[in-house]
């Protein structure tokens, strides 16, 4: 039992038990914040593998500001109401559960495959470099007009959402 | 025992499958959007874990991408929720029906 197993068995206990309620819980509200714990915990898992730039990135963006967009919005349409718990398709649930878990056959198929290299090795960084200077390094040479590209994807963006959320005075 | 990738991408493979099943049963569309995320989230511990494997960088650069553009993705969409809670006064995605025959 190594340290990381420890580790690895607590956090994704946590971090399933958290999706799960999270898929389960009928207040929006819990449902954000228990997306907040499983990405945390991704976080996590992405230190244990040695991607620190990474789980940096996944605190910050993901449970700070895309989170905070999200229980904005939530309390912008009224917290208190209640998703309608009769599904007017009867069959919806079940065919649900079944595709769910033909996805999930369907994953564990590719992974048992011979599709994926059976190569295990510990990360490590380029020799004398962290992982994020690594990464930098990776990211502005190689990447670096798919890097510059993501200017115009999140200009593109927020233009969108000028135009969807302007309210239209006219009327 | 130690922990091997396989651990991490089964763990993933499962939180992928509760993210597709939760879009499938939920129909309040703000929690449908954030089982999307939870998709994406495992989708970047699958990247991250081949990169581990195969000993590389471009995995991760790979995640940094896929944060963009969900950031980009989260930011048009819930201010497609908010036009559509104008004009329906509800969150709930039956409700959106204006293509329906």
């Amino acid at each position: 039992m190594t340290i990381e197993t420890i580790v690895f068995v607590v956090v994704a206990l946590g971090a399933l038990a958290a999706a799960l309620t999270m898929v389960l819980s009928p207040n929006a509200v819990h449902s954000a914040l228990l997306l907040v714990g499983v990405q945390v915990c991704l976080a996590i898992m992405f230190l244990l593998q040695g991607a620190f730039f990474i789980a940096a990135l996944q605190v910050i963006v993901y449970a700070g500001a895309i989170m905070v967009l999200f229980v904005f919005v939530v309390m912008l349409l009224g917290v208190d109401r209640k998703e309608a718990l009769i599904e007017p398709i009867s069959f919806q649930r079940p065919l649900a559960i079944g595709l769910g878990a033909l996805l999930l056959a369907e994953g564990f198929l590719i992974g048992a495959s011979e599709l994926l290299p059976r190569a295990v090795a510990a990360n490590r960084a380029v020799a004398g470099e962290g992982n994020v200077e690594a990464v930098a390094r990776v990211l502005f040479t190689k990447w670096a007009f798919a890097f510059e590209f993501t200017s115009v994807t999140l200009a593109v963006a927020i233009v969108g959402v000028m135009v969807l959320a302007k309210r239209d005075t006219n009327s | 025992m130690t922990v091997g990738p396989g651990w991490y991408l089964t763990l993933s493979a499962l939180l992928f499958t509760i993210g597709a099943v939760g879009v499938l049963v939920r129909r309040n569309v703000i929690v449908m959007f954030m089982c999307i995320e939870l998709m994406l989230n495992a989708v970047n511990l699958t990247l991250v874990t081949f990169d581990r494997m195969n000993l590389g960088l471009d995995g991760q650069v790979s995640v940094f991408f896929v944060l963009v553009v969900a950031a980009a993705e989260v930011v048009v969409g819930l201010a497609i929720i908010v036009s559509i809670f104008r004009k329906r006064a509800s969150a709930d995605a039956d409700q959106v029906n204006l293509l329906k025959w």
